[in-house]
Parts: structure tokens; sequence; C-alpha cells
């Protein structure tokens, strides 16, 4: 049986960190194909932020102030994380239907990587909410959105903006690995993720919120994310928010990565 | 380790007192099992008997509450991750990718089992090839019939030659084309030497593909041997005469009554002109039987012997029906 054999060399040959990362990148390679072949998802992914852009553009952002700044320039910060925020649902609902569907029980019966069907999701995810930001920036633009970002700026934007993506989906997938079924997945998104992307600095300045309120929109990672993010667009000093987004993206996928990979070896579908 | 050895050589499934609970649900109440290399043994019961809760510990997807298990040698718990290598697993719903083909989900396969790229891709072919997919290779999996679907997800169990392999309930929802397509690949896989343990509800699956039968109910293998051991558990044969329009039923009736074995007496429908009773089998009995019904004037339309079937083992160890459409059978016969 040769293809015993040189399974038992090629295993040998390399170590633990290189199966799991090659094993990862068969399946984000595997989750990647699908995107254009369900051009439905891709779309709706983009059309809500599209219509979140065109609410608070053109229906409250006349009465909303926000200082010296246009609104539309405070605004597309906001979209933009939340866009990559939500992202997480699709970790998670994608992750819900692999279970589901029984493919989580084929992985795992496979001598792969524990980790690689979530590295492989997230990855993944992380390639397509990147193209989902591109398009937002477009549909901003068209809107009227004017960025005054050098190179260092659009760097440190973009890159904070994927670092956030690939933090919360491992929250996604921690989720899902917990709810299972698709439909708690999909509404458990919007209970967590609903808080943290409306009590920010997304859509109106922290300044005329309640006090309980306006202490937990100024210290959870969202708004630090946000304010970097706007800051590194604008051209704006960036202050102490850069590294406190870093913290916390880090933090979270500290703490969510392990917690998912061992929630996922012990996982029961359906 | 002696008590695990059988015959000398080592069993490629063992399973000794598996428990396992969900909650207060006691899905495996100790369950053994004993499957020596090459040859099939079909886990037959009903479902929420516990057979899947069973080959998801065996191919390491669970871990049980009590009790242990080694397959291939290697403990399911302990050596779990040097197991993976050494089986296949085909669960009840066809887990291929929908929107992948079927030539890209077996390669994906072959890439998790750390084939290298080239021949990862030659397994492929050669199992699409094997299970006639060679035309569908190339399209989506969700443009895959029924049929089509299992025998990918079998395939894709096959990409690693894995020596001991699992198929749980692998023709559940298939129609009756597809099982015997199935049925034929499965027959020809453990001509080539693999162990197999397969699942089934079907009592005719069993009977055609395994070579020895573990009964399962409610968690505790309640039967175990081969399809004959097990028939031969529920007694003799049964004498079935069937009579035209119902004339000379009574009759019929008092023949069969001197060759009834047991206690069971002979069972009537008058509707359909039956008369049927167990009997102590022998030679000759058949002709015996049609000189008597001949002397009492009955003009049989039907007349014959029948082993029990599986469906009548499993009737008298469990004390119900192993599939429900079975069940439904028993109750119209009874009621009539």
């Amino acid at each position: 049986m040769s293809a015993v054999t040189s399974n038992g060399m090629q295993s040998r040959r390399h170590g633990k960190l290189y199966w799991a990362l090659a094993d990862g990148w068969v399946l984000a390679k595997r989750n990647l194909v699908q995107i254009p072949r369900i051009p439905e998802l891709l779309v709706f992914a983009t059309i809500q932020p599209v219509m979140f852009v065109l609410l608070f553009r053109y229906v409250f952002g006349g009465a909303i102030d926000v200082g010296g700044e246009s609104y539309v320039n405070y605004l597309m910060a906001g979209i933009f994380v939340q866009t990559v925020a939500f992202g997480a649902v699709s970790t998670g609902i994608g992750l819900s239907e692999d279970l589901q569907k029984g493919l989580v029980d084929r992985f795992r019966s496979l001598p792969m990587a524990r980790s690689a069907v979530l590295t492989g999701r997230t990855i993944a995810d992380l390639v397509r909410n990147f193209f989902v930001v591109l398009v937002m920036l477009l549909v901003g633009i068209v809107v009227g959105f004017r960025p005054e970002a050098g190179v260092a700026g659009w760097a440190g934007a973009i890159g904070l903006l994927l670092l956030l993506s690939f933090s919360f989906s491992w929250i996604g997938a921690t989720v899902a690995l917990l709810l299972r079924s698709t439909e708690a997945v999909q509404s458990a998104g919007f209970i967590w993720l609903f808080p943290l992307t409306f009590a920010s600095s997304a859509f109106v300045q922290t300044d005329n919120m309640p006090g309980v309120l306006k202490a937990f929109a100024n210290h959870q990672p969202i708004t630090q994310v946000i304010d970097a993010v706007r800051g590194f667009l604008l051209g704006q000093p960036v202050g102490s928010h850069g590294w406190q987004a870093l913290a916390w993206c880090v933090g979270i996928l500290v703490v969510f990565v392990p917690l998912s990979v061992s929630l996922y070896r012990r996982v029961a579908s359906r | 380790m002696e008590g695990w050895r059988v015959n000398g050589s080592r069993p490629a499934i063992l399973a000794e007192g598996l428990q396992k609970s969900y909650g207060k649900t006691r899905a495996l109440d100790g369950i053994d099992l004993n499957v020596e290399e090459g040859t099939i043994l079909g886990v037959l019961g009903p479902n929420g008997a516990g057979k899947t809760t069973a080959v998801r510990i065996l191919t390491t997807l669970l871990t049980p509450d009590a009790g242990r298990a080694e397959v291939a040698g290697l403990d399911v718990v302990r050596q779990a991750g040097e197991l993976r290598s050494r089986i296949g697993l085909t669960g009840q719903y066809a887990a291929v990718d929908e929107y992948l083909t079927g030539r890209e989900n077996l390669e994906m396969v072959g890439r998790l089992y750390h084939l290298p790229k080239k021949q990862a891709r030659r397994r492929a072919d050669e199992l699409l090839e094997r299970f006639d997919l060679v035309d569908a290779a190339s399209r989506l999996v969700k443009t895959y019939s029924g049929g089509m679907r299992r025998r990918l997800d079998l395939a894709a169990s096959l990409v690693f030659s894995p020596p001991v392999l699992f198929l749980d309930e692998p023709t559940t929802g298939l129609d009756p084309r597809s099982r015997i397509t199935m049925w034929d690949i499965i027959g020809e896989l453990v001509s080539g030497g693999t162990t197999l343990l397969l699942t089934t509800q079907y009592l005719d699956e069993a009977d055609r593909l395994v070579d020895r039968i573990a009964v399962v109910d409610a968690g505790r293998v309640i039967a175990e041997g081969t399809s004959g051991e097990l028939k031969a558990r529920v007694g003799g044969e049964r004498l079935e005469v069937t009579v035209a329009r119902g004339d000379g039923l009574e009759e019929a009736v008092g023949v069969l009554e001197r060759y009834a074995y047991g206690d069971g007496g002979v069972r009537v429908d008058a509707e359909r002109g039956y008369a049927g009773v167990t009997v102590a089998g022998g030679p000759g009995l058949l002709a015996a039987v049609v000189r008597d019904l001949d002397a009492a004037g009955v003009q049989a339309d039907e007349l014959g012997l029948h082993r029990p079937t599986l469906d009548d083992v499993f009737l008298t160890l469990t004390g119900h029906a192993a599939e429900p459409e079975a069940e439904q059978r028993v109750d119209e016969k009874e009621i009539a």
C-alpha cells in the first residue's frame, strides 16, 4: 500500500506546526473556491453595509453632528469596522453548516490537524472581508468619502481591519461550536454584535451618550478600532487608540483560538 | 492484554463494555463487539438503538464514558491520532462538500491524509473510475443524485485504503437501484481484505452483505452470530398454505395442526385463505404434507416451507420489529 508508506514519510518529515498550516491552507482553498460559486452570499454580504452607508449618509447624517469633520468622512470608518465585525456571523454560519451536513464528522475522523477546519474558515473569511471592504471603499468614494491617508495610514487602517476581521471570526467560530444550529448562530450574531457596533463611535460621537453607556462605548474594542481606523484614514493623530485596538484583537485571539479548537475537538454534530 | 486476544490473533475491532450517556439518556449500555480481520460485522438495530454512537466512539469522534475499544490494534481514546490514518468512515449523511466538484472533494480528502498533490490527484481519478463517477467528476456535488453522493462519500472514505472501514447506514434513504449498486461496491471492498463494520436497520441488507450480525437494542448487544445462527434461535421453519378463495381452509388447518411444533399453533388469515404453522422440519416433510392435503381434498394455491427471516429474529429477540414498515406488516397480520 504505497499510500500508507508515503504518508508515514511525509508526516515524519514535517512537524506539527507545518501540518497545522498545510491542512489549514487546504481547507482555506476549499472555502475560497466556493465564494464565486455561491455569489448570492457575497452579494448579501455587500448589500447590507451599502444600505447602512446610504441610510446614515442621507437619512440620519444631516441630523448628526460630529464636530468639524464632514459626516461621510466620519461615517466610513464605522462602516468598515461594522462590515468586518459582522463577517464573524458568516464564519459561524459556514461552520455550523459544515457541522449539520456531517462534514465536520468526516474531517474529525481524518488524521489532519485539529485546528485546520477553523483556520481554513477564518483565513477564507479574511480574504472575503478584504474584498467586501474594497467594495465599501468604492461605495464610500461615490457618496463623497474623501480619505486623506498616506501610505502608512492606509497600511495601518487596512492592517487593523484585517486583524479585527480575523479575531472576530474566531469569536464567530466559538459561537457556532457552542450553538451548532445555523439559525441559532444567525440570531445570536445580532445579539452580541449589535450592542458592540451601535454602542460605539461608529455612527455618532460617544460624548452625547448617557454615563454608563458612554463608559461602555468608550472602552469596548470596536470603538478603539474605529477611532484608530478613522485617524489613519483621515490623516489625524491616532493617539492611544492604535495600541489599544491592537491589544484587544490580540487578546481576543489569545482567548478564542484555543477555546474554539478545544470545543472543536469535542463537538458533536447535530 | 491477554484477554484481548482471540485465537492468538488480535481482532480488527474490539469493544468491551462501551457506555455513553447524553444527559439522562443512555445511548450505549455496555456494548461488546469483536470483529476478526477481513470480515464484515453487521450491527443491526432500530433507530435510536445506539448504532451511530458506537460507530462514533470507534472512529474517535466521541469518547466513551466507560469501557474500552481497540481498532486495528490501537486504543480509540489514547491512540486516537494514530488510529485516524487507519480507518475510513462513511456516516449516515453523505459528508461531501456540495460546492466542490466530485474530483475536488476526493483530492481535498487525499491532501488531508497528507498525500502529495500528484498522488492525491491520481487516487481521486482511480476512485472516480471505480465508482462510476468519471462523467460527473467536474460537476458540483449539489447537482448529484442521492446515489451518486453516497458513492462519492464512500469513495472519500477509501482515499487512503484504510484497513478498517466503518459504514453507518450506507443505504438509508436510497432508491432500490442505488442500494443494489452500493451493495455490489461494498461486496467488492471486502473481497479485497478490508475489515468492515456496517450498521443498518435493513434486515435484508445484513442478510445479504455481512458475515456476522450483532443485534443491538437500547444500547446493548442482545444477540450475536451468523445470520443462520440467529435464525436458528427463532426455532423451526414455517409451513405456509394458501387455498383458492378460502375453499377448504378448515381442512388445511386440520392438516397443519398435525405438523405443529412448539406451542405456536396454526395462524389463520381467512380473508387471504392463508394458514401457517411452525414445524420441526426434516426430510420428506413437504411431500407428506402434500399427500395429506390431497387426501383431505384441499386444493392449495401456494404451499411453502420458509426459513425464518431476520424480521422474525428481531421480533423474537426484542418483542418489537426492526423497521417501522415491518412493524406495520406484522400488525396487519395479527389484526387479520
